[in-house]
Order: structure tokens, then C-alpha cells, then sequence
């Protein structure tokens, strides 16, 4: 629907950004944001190491849409509606699984891997305009890969993915970089979480990095009990131990670009790894210096970045690399699915290490991403009152020139501009 | 540390006693007293819904934590600006099916399976299905955990959120 109304207050003269809380409560808004943005936008899927052998599928909801993520016989790989053609069934119940054919229970259509019609039993009984060969999966009108990070567009008019990320892809490459073949995997293991908040605020707290110290002031304990030294800045503008950034990187798509301080796999010793960790992680280093230079090395070793693709994939590239995405269930309430990445040729020493400094921070037993949780589910809570209460207060750092800083909100008034123009219906 | 016993034959009685100790610490956040329990080795498992069988140096994990994470853990639930456990939830484990599954030396395997219902207040009610998995070390003290091991019923964690207090 376009013409919908302005949810935002945006004064850049005054220097004051509002919201319109009913954006994160409203049904109606729901229903726009499946047109506008969701049916428009390129949306992630899934990631290419996920599908390691020809005929490999992983069934998963992709904005909702309950898709098959396979590899085919010949080696491409495809997404598919996982919807009988014939009555509508899901034709795919495993999570996944290795198979030639996709078979329907119901009625028995039978599907090939790559979503050609293979068979329909009983087919004498159709007349001369029943073409089977027309009857293969539906797939979405584009699915495109950057780096093996492979999206859907169901809108055909879309422009490339390429195109469509834009300078958001200098940030996936400092990820795929650092493994010395470029190619990261999914480790197995997935987080599927809900929260009893609206979409919107994941996205928002996937860089906010005002809400560190207040939020996550047990997590920076634990890192303090563990020996990592983090003196409070000297600068009162910071709010974090490090200086950090906040990037629009156009289309909607954004990150925070910091000083690393709490280590980082690739390749940033911290006490919590242990001593032991210390060459091989000197070696990972040396590894990437030959390889990209010193320079780059030390821009993917010593920064972390926290980076939305709008509107709902994150990519933290921090003390581990995760890959999040959610997906409105509801006003109210959303599904979040998060996956570790890391490089395929790592050691199983250092695959370990990822995958424990991942927990150190993230996920449903980490020790930051429950409260990250609470947070959201009291921001919802406390929504309640909108039509009393009614602006979500987002001027933060507004009168700053120059450098944005990861602390204030130009980055979540980044996102709220590029939704608001898209629900708006005016030129994104 | 305490003495190691040999022999590590135990009944089916005293593991459940242990078993039902240790839901009655944890359900009254007794963490201090529900740490003693733990041998300096212990470690605690939950591994994820969907590859129960990985290991955990090469798969994703809900939470694996060796003796010291434990122990930063507790740190971390007791204190008020743990968000997710501020108020505290009030839990109540249902305990049952208690097996032992295997001897080996001053260890003792046994399984159990547990509902563990957790409620925060103006919130859903959160229901945790699924089997406890320990490896028990008798000693001249009793019994102590060397590894304690959740695993979840459920497909995804779907509704139940976060595992943000001692599962």
C-alpha cells in the first residue's frame, strides 16, 4: 500500500528525531510491512556451506514463507516454495536431509531437486491441458548469491543484489576474508529463539551500542573477572572503552565500525582464550598479514562491526561472527534464528575458541543476549501505553558533524528513514 | 577436592535423593550451596535442538561451560543487573525416570528426565521438556558433578525464549 502516513518526526534543523511508537505495535503497520518492505526487499535465505553435497536441502520459514533451500543434482543451488503444486501441502518435513526427490504426502506429486515435476500418479486421468512439465515448484521471482550469503527477492522488478547491497558488501568481504580460501561456513548448530517484541526493535539493538554499559553491565563484569582490561575512555563522548562508528552504507543498510577490545577469532588475543591460544593465534595473524597485507589485517583483526542489511539480516562480526535473522510473528512478537560462521580450514583448537567466545556473548545462554532479550520484551511491555505516551525519543547525537559515533542513533535513524520512506510509498 | 572412591556402586535411591537435593537448590536460587555440588572438572551442557549429538568444540551450543564459566555464571544470575533474572524467575522442576545408565570407576552415569516450569511475572509461562544427562563422581563426601548434560525436547526454543538462569 503506498501513501501511508510518515511514522517519524524528523527535525534536522532542531536536531530532533521522533518515532511513532504505533509503528512497533500496530497490526496495520504489519500488514504494510509485508507488502513494502518484505515482498520487495532482498531477504537472506541461507548460506551456500550449508549445502556442502548435490542433492543437501535445509527446510526453513524465510520472511515467513516456508522455503527448501537445496542443492541440485547438478551442483546450483535453489530455493523453492516448499508447496505442492497440487493442493498446497508442504511437500518437505525433514529440517534437513540428502535426497533426489522432494515427495508430497498427500496425493503423491513427486518433485525433483530442482523443483522440475517428476511425477504425478494417475496422470491418464487429466485432460490434453494439464501440462505436467508446468507443474515444478514455485520458486521466488529472483534468488541471487553474494559470496555464497544467498537471498530472495519476490519482487521481479527489484534490482540485483548486488546493486541492492552496495557498499554493505565491503563489510561481508572483511567476514569472508578471513579465511585464507574465502570460504566461511555455518558451523552446526542452530539458535531459534522468540521474542515478545516487535522486528524492528532487534534491528535496532543489533548496533545500538548506547545500551552496553546499562544492558550488559554483567557481561562486562565477566570479561573484567576474566583479565580482559577495558579502562573507561578518557573521551566523555564515548560512552564504550573504544572509539566506534556508526555508517550509513545506503539503501537502508548500516553498521558500527569500533576499536576492538574484546577480542576477536580472527585474530585478537584476549586472556579469556588462554594462554595456550597465543601462537596459533600469532600464526592466524601472520597468515592473513601475507595474505591481504598489514594494513587490511589489522582493519579486520582490530575492528568489530555489527552490520544490518535491511531490513532484517545481521552480521556480527565481533567476538565471534554470527549470522541473525528474524522475522515478525506477529505485531508482537518475533523469531529469531542465529548461526555461527567461521572459516573452513580452521583448526579444531580455533574452531573451539570461536565457538566459545560466541557464548561468552550470544545467544539464549549467553552472557549478554538474554538481556538483550528482557530489554526488548519491557520495551513491548511498556508500549502498551502509546496512545498516552506516544514518541519514542531517537535524537541522539543529532547535532554531531561529521564521524558518527556507534554510541548515538544516526545509524537506527538510518533504518527508521529508509522503512518509513518504503511504508510511505515515496522514492527509497 | 574430595577423596575418589574406587568403587563407585550407588543405588537408584541415593542418585534420585541427589537429583531431587539439587532441584530444591536451584528452585530456591541456592546457587553458593548448589555450586558445592560441583566437582572442580564439572562442566554443563546444553547442546542445540537440532544436533543433540555434536560435540562441543565443533558445535554451536546453547551453553557449554567448563568449571570457571560455571562458576562466572552464578556470579552473573545472583547479580540484580542480570536483567533476565531480575526479578528472579520462580521455577519448579518436576523430576522423574531416573536411571542409572553405566559404571566406570568412581563414576557413575545416570539420566533423568525433567519438566521444569519457569514463570516471570506480566510474562508467558515457559515450559522446559527434556532429559538430564549427568556423569556423577562418588567421593568420601558424596556425590559430585562432573558433567551435567540438558537436552531439550523441543524442536527450536521457540517460545521458551532464553536459558538465562541454571536449566
Amino acid at each position: 500500500m503506498t501513501g501511508a502516513r510518515s511514522f517519524v518526526v524528523d527535525d534536522r534543523e532542531k536536531g530532533i528525531f521522533l518515532l511513532d511508537r504505533e509503528a512497533l505495535v500496530s497490526d496495520e503497520v504489519l500488514r504494510g510491512e509485508m507488502r513494502n518492505i518484505f515482498a520487495k526487499c532482498w531477504i537472506y535465505v541461507g548460506h551456500g556451506s550449508e549445502l556442502k553435497k548435490n542433492g543437501d536441502y535445509h527446510t526453513r520459514k524465510v520472511a515467513g514463507r516456508p522455503v527448501i533451500f537445496a542443492r541440485d543434482g547438478k551442483g546450483q543451488v535453489r530455493c523453492h516454495f516448499n508447496t505442492c503444486r497440487h493442493r498446497g501441502a508442504l511437500v518437505c518435513t525433514q529440517r534437513k536431509g540428502n535426497t533426489r526427490r522432494f515427495n508430497c504426502v498427500y496425493h503423491g506429486w513427486i518433485y525433483n531437486n530442482d523443483g522440475s515435476m517428476a511425477r504425478v500418479p494417475g496422470d491418464e486421468a487429466y485432460t490434453a491441458a494439464f501440462d505436467q512439465s508446468t507443474f515444478g515448484l514455485k520458486a521466488p521471482a529472483k534468488f541471487e548469491s553474494y559470496r555464497d550469503f544467498w537471498f530472495m527477492n519476490l519482487d521481479p522488478d527489484s534490482v540485483s543484489l548486488v546493486d541492492y547491497l552496495g557498499k554493505a558488501t565491503e563489510y561481508i568481504d572483511l567476514v569472508v576474508d578471513q579465511s585464507p580460501s574465502s570460504n566461511m561456513e555455518v558451523i552446526s548448530g542452530t539458535q531459534e529463539y522468540d521474542v515478545n517484541a516487535n522486528w524492528k526493535l532487534m534491528v535496532e539493538n543489533s548496533v545500538d551500542d548506547y545500551h552496553l554499559p546499562s544492558t550488559h553491565s554483567t557481561w562486562l563484569n565477566f570479561m573484567a573477572n576474566s583479565g580482559v582490561k577495558m579502562e573507561p575512555s578518557k573521551d566523555p563522548a564515548l560512552v564504550l572503552p573504544t572509539h566506534g562508528l556508526a555508517i550509513d552504507l545506503g539503501n537502508g543498510h548500516f553498521t558500527t565500525d569500533n576499536v576492538n577490545f574484546r577480542g576477536r577469532p580472527v585474530a585478537a588475543w584476549i586472556p579469556i582464550y588462554g594462554e595456550d591460544a597465543k601462537p596459533e593465534m600469532a600464526a592466524i595473524r601472520e597468515e592473513l598479514v601475507q595474505r591481504v597485507g598489514p594494513e587490511r589485517a589489522k582493519r579486520i583483526c582490530d575492528t568489530n562491526r555489527n552490520l544490518v542489511i535491511f531490513p532484517n539480516l545481521v552480521i556480527n562480526d565481533g567476538s565471534s561472527v554470527t549470522i541473525r535473522t528474524f522475522y515478525p510473528d506477529g505485531a508482537n512478537k518475533m523469531q529469531v534464528t542465529a548461526w555461527a560462521l567461521g572459516p573452513v580450514e580452521e583448526s579444531e583448537n580455533a574452531r573451539a575458541r570461536r565457538l566459545d567466545a560466541f557464548l561468552t556473548f550470544y545467544g539464549p545462554g549467553g552472557f549478554a543476549t538474554p538481556d538483550d532479550v528482557e530489554a526488548l520484551e519491557l520495551v513491548q511491555q511498556g508500549l502498551a501505553n502509546y496512545t498516552d505516551d506516544r514518541w519514542s525519543e531517537m535524537s541522539r547525537g543529532m547535532g554531531r558533524e561529521g564521524e558518527q559515533l556507534n554510541s548515538d542513533e544516526h545509524h537506527l535513524r538510518t533504518f527508521w528513514r529508509h522503512w518509513d520512506k518504503m511504508m510511505t510509498g515515496a522514492q527509497a | 577436592m574430595s577423596a575418589q572412591i574406587a568403587n563407585a556402586a550407588v543405588t537408584r535411591a541415593e542418585v534420585e535423593d541427589f537429583f531431587y537435593h539439587e532441584a530444591a537448590l536451584l528452585d530456591e536460587w541456592r546457587l553458593a550451596e548448589w555450586e558445592k555440588l560441583l566437582a572442580d572438572d564439572a562442566t554443563y551442557f546444553i547442546p542445540p535442538n537440532d544436533d543433540l549429538e555434536g560435540g562441543h568444540r565443533g558445535t554451536l551450543y546453547i551453553i557449554s561451560d567448563d568449571r570457571e564459566r560455571i562458576r562466572q555464571r552464578i556470579i552473573r544470575v545472583m547479580d540484580p543487573n542480570c536483567h533476565a533474572e531480575f526479578p528472579r524467575s520462580r521455577t519448579c522442576r518436576l523430576i522423574t525416570n531416573v536411571r542409572i545408565t553405566g559404571v566406570e570407576g568412581d563414576i557413575v552415569h545416570a539420566a533423568a528426565n525433567f519438566v521444569c516450569y519457569r514463570y516471570r511475572r506480566y510474562q508467558r509461562e515457559f515450559v522446559y521438556v527434556g532429559s538430564y544427562q549427568y556423569a556423577l563422581r562418588k567421593t568420601s563426601d558424596g556425590l559430585r558433578i562432573k558433567e551435567r548434560r540438558v537436552l531439550l525436547a523441543a524442536h527450536e526454543l521457540g517460545q521458551l525464549g532464553s536459558v538465562s538462569f541454571i536449566l
